[in-house]
């Protein structure tokens, strides 16, 4: 695979705060990649960096090995979708999908076979003399994305695209662009502060904290091999024991719950069943651990037939290869 | 006990809007009383209002108003919304510096303001009249004019910019297709202030114009001095209406597809 | 940041404009202030201070004086007018409200001169109240309602009220209204929760219209000059006079400079105190 955009030594300060401290980055020809991390991690900095609305202290973005550091936004090959869209409230869905082909002045038989073709993908036909204010939000998020792939860009910047709409609606776009990013091809850079959304959807995470980028792998390896604390702990649910300097992080669904008097080898801890959630297909069992100060959480299937009782004594063990070492 | 303290409260309320407008209304109600001298109501007449169309300097200094108006408020909107457009773009350092020096003009007495263009124009030994009314009027206007776009252009944000440079508009081109028809109302609004601003203005007109540039709050002044008569009435009733209609027909404006719906004064 | 550069040049003619209309003329009067009046009214190109210490002549003084004891009658009553209209409309319904703030707006827009004259109209001695009166046989005689102090401070407060109005409605606008809700909880009776929640917090408010009130009030000549009698002089129509008729403008120029370092001076203790009040509330 080529690389389409690379990140050479870059670091953001406004004023003398550091809010993107220095640090390289590649990203390949149609990966789909996910800047993931709480909010004021400095993820939205760097995309509005490569975007070139900000520009980085120091360092350099490459876009096809050409330096982007002197082109404005209006020159470069990349197209963003916004937060909250950022329609132009004073023109109808087929006005604001046509506006950068206007303005790269591309002859106005290509403009009109390209808008049918954009309209019929996103499915906006019956809806192209509307304005913005009479869509819906998945309506209005449909236009945003028309208005960006209609230029053919080599890189889709999409900040938090999914942020205004409700949990039903997002769930299905995210299958929808997931597919749409794979039939175009075309190179996905993706803000969202949600994990559930980055590890549905990506080739890989760059998991970001305060400004640094703690990890960047495909979504399973973030899962399984943090590297971090941070990422063991941001991503999915995770018990950390603390020992000896180092922190072994194992995953609740790894821990097993065993009868006091059973296997004795397979017991690393003892203690009692501070509580138990049902959740369906599996119970959240929450374990105070014995002679320290400390709750662990274990994900039972609910179907193993075991029933844990709250104030029950019991014993927990976990297999030696599920345990994560993370330097402290 | 809490009706009584409400009813109160809403008495008292309507009472101050009556001591606002009744003086007005009277006002605008003798420009339609037949008697000339005294306040007794003898019938009502449209007599005065012939008698003013029919008064050549009324309506010279009708003209000269409205000339003066709508000069002096084109140059205040176009001056106002570019300075407020660039404003926007600066740090919050120098927006600050900048706003400061525009805004003066407002919390100055208007007194000085016209003492001191006075001393300018005479001693750069330019000719009171018209020309010096309208660089007055635009001095005075131009503030409010970017009070009012500088509101337009906060409440669209940033956003809409950035879209139409990453779709590859030019920044020129941005602002042509974009921030200019949104903040159109804004302009607008901010042209009928000036507008009203420059046909109401009488402090400092009194100072900057020129023997043959009266303008018609001028010209209601001299009356003025001389008594109260129904001619008077019937002028100052034109520019009330005049000036209510624009101001309503500006606060539509403003307020038009805007999030913000804080009244400004 | 680079292609941002010729946008932010668009301020320069409204910058040049406002300097050399505003900020020039704003210093040639500082500069005038300290030359001499020749006979003839020209003016003298020598330094002085007499302008500034014929200020302190008795005669000015008692005009300073009076100026400043009708400012400060304007704001109190502005203040007692407004801020119950002020309170009652920030009480009403959205749509109800924004019909009451433009018809609060509409007669500041209205004409001085002309609002001015309305009264004339109605208080003169053949006017609408005195001829009502007689005719009702209550007095033989007009009263004196116009030309006097009382005629001038009714026009001023009528002329700037609307500007204590819309800040005070503001204020009331952006206060926490919990925090009342907590003072009725603790049982406090609405006039002491007025007193000591409502009435402390929209103290910005209140502050800012009365600084505009008094600053529109020191600088006001119209208002006298139409509906005040030759005693009722105030500091603006000395300035007026010394331009016009006098023609001394070096004192003319002096006096609007104290004028101008008055208002600037309350502007400058506003901003004290509402950054006082600040601090304490962000403590609190």
């Amino acid at each position: 695979m080529k690389k389409i955009i690379h990140l050479d030594s870059i670091e953001k300060r406004f004023a003398d705060t550091v809010v993107v401290p220095s640090f390289s980055l590649s990203i390949e020809e149609g990966e789909f990649l996910t800047l993931l991390g709480p909010s004021g991690c400095g993820k939205t900095t760097l995309l509005r960096m490569i975007a070139g609305f900000e520009q980085p202290t120091t360092g350099e973005i490459f876009l096809d090995e050409k330096p982007l550091s002197h082109v404005p936004p209006y020159q470069r090959d990349m197209n963003m979708v916004f937060q909250q869209y950022a329609l132009f409230p004073h023109m109808t869905v087929e006005q604001n999908i046509l506006f950068g082909l206007k303005m790269k002045k591309v002859n106005a038989a290509e403009q009109q076979k390209r808008l049918e073709e954009v309209l019929q993908y996103v499915q906006l036909t019956e809806l192209r003399k509307r304005t913005p204010k009479q869509l819906s939000g998945g309506q209005q998020q449909r236009v945003a994305i028309a208005r960006a792939i209609i230029n053919n860009p080599r890189v889709l910047l999409l900040d938090e695209p999914l942020g205004a709409l409700d949990y039903q609606l997002r769930k299905s776009l995210q299958l929808e662009l997931k597919n749409l990013q794979k039939n175009l091809g075309i190179t996905f850079i993706y803000v969202t502060h949600d994990q559930e959304e980055a590890m549905a959807m990506s080739d890989r995470i760059a998991v970001m904290n305060k400004g640094r980028i703690e990890q960047i792998a495909s979504p399973a390896e973030i899962y399984n091999s943090p590297q971090t604390l941070f990422v063991a702990t941001f991503i999915g649910e995770n018990n950390i024991f603390r020992e000896n300097g180092t922190n072994a992080a194992i995953r609740p669904e790894k821990i097993k719950l065993y009868p006091i008097d059973s296997d004795k080898d397979k017991h690393k801890k003892l203690g009692t069943i501070a509580d138990a959630v049902f959740l369906g297909n599996l119970r959240k069992v929450f374990i105070r651990l014995e002679g320290q100060d400390m709750t662990v959480m274990a994900h039972q299937y609910a179907g193993d037939g075991l029933d844990w009782q709250v104030g029950e004594q019991v014993a927990i063990g976990w297999a030696q290869t599920d345990e994560v070492i993370l330097p402290c | 006990m809490k009706t009584l303290r409400r009813n109160a409260l809403s008495g008292y309320s309507w009472l101050m809007l009556v001591f606002l407008y009744l003086p007005i209304l009277i006002l605008v109600l003798y420009s339609f009383n037949d008697s000339r001298i005294n306040a007794t109501w003898t019938g009502f007449t449209w007599k005065w209002y012939v008698s003013l169309f029919e008064n050549r300097q009324v309506m010279q200094a009708l003209m000269n108003s409205m000339t003066i108006g709508v000069i002096s408020s084109v140059i205040a909107t176009v001056l106002g919304t570019a300075a407020a457009l660039a404003v926007k773009h600066y740090s919050i350092r120098w927006s600050n510096i900048f706003n400061g020096l525009m805004y003066l003009p407002i919390v100055i007495p208007e007194i000085m303001m016209g003492l001191a263009m006075l001393v300018l124009f005479s001693q750069v030994q330019m000719e009171l009249g018209k020309v010096t009314l309208i660089l007055a009027h635009v001095t005075f206007s131009m503030p409010y004019v970017m009070v009012i776009i500088s509101g337009r252009l906060a409440d669209m944000g940033k956003e809409l910019e950035e879209a139409s440079q990453d779709l590859g508009a030019t920044p020129w081109e941005t602002l042509r297709y974009v921030t200019l028809p949104l903040i159109m109302p804004g302009i607008i609004a901010g042209f009928l202030m000036a507008f009203t601003l420059s046909l109401d203005d009488f402090i400092i007109s009194f100072f900057v114009a020129g023997p043959n540039s009266t303008t018609l709050p001028l010209y209601i002044y001299g009356l003025v001095k001389r008594g109260v008569s129904p001619e008077v009435n019937a002028l100052s009733t034109l520019l009330i209406v005049s000036t209510v209609l624009l101001v309503v027909v500006a606060e539509i404006f403003r307020r038009k597809d805007s999030k913000n719906n804080q009244s400004i004064f | 940041m680079l292609n941002k550069k010729p946008v932010k040049l668009l301020a320069l003619p409204a910058l040049l404009w406002m300097g050399a209309l505003f900020v020039l003329p704003m210093l040639m009067i500082a500069v005038l202030s300290f030359l001499k009046r020749g006979t003839y009214g020209q003016v003298v190109y020598e330094f002085t201070l007499n302008n500034y210490i014929r200020i302190f002549d008795p005669l000015y003084g008692q005009i300073f004086w009076d100026t400043l004891v009708v400012a400060v009658l304007t704001t109190v009553f502005s203040i007692l007018c407004g801020y119950p209209l002020a309170y009652y409309i920030s009480r009403l319904e959205k749509s109800t409200q924004q019909i009451w703030l433009l018809l609060v707006m509409i007669p500041f827009w209205i004409n001085f001169l002309v609002r001015s004259y309305a009264w004339v109209i109605i208080l003169r001695s053949q006017g609408v109240i005195n001829t009502f009166l007689q005719s009702l046989g209550i007095i033989s005689e007009p009263l004196p309602l116009l030309y006097n102090s009382g005629s001038v401070l009714l026009g001023m407060v009528y002329t700037l009220m609307p500007f204590m109005v819309l800040p005070i409605y503001v204020s009331l606008e952006q206060m926490d209204r919990r925090k009342l809700e907590a003072a009725y909880d603790l049982g406090a009776t609405p006039w002491k929760a007025f007193w000591h929640v409502t009435l402390p917090m929209t103290k910005t408010g209140v502050v800012t219209g009365s600084i505009l009130v008094f600053v529109s009030s020191i600088g006001m000549f119209v208002v006298p000059d139409v509906m005040g009698g030759a005693k009722s002089a105030l500091i603006g129509n000395v300035i007026q006079n010394q331009f016009l008729s006098a023609r001394d403008w070096p004192f003319g120029s002096a006096l609007s400079i104290v004028l101008m370092l008055l208002s600037m001076l309350l502007i400058l203790l506003y901003f004290r105190a509402t950054k006082a009040s600040e601090t304490k509330e962000g403590s609190a």
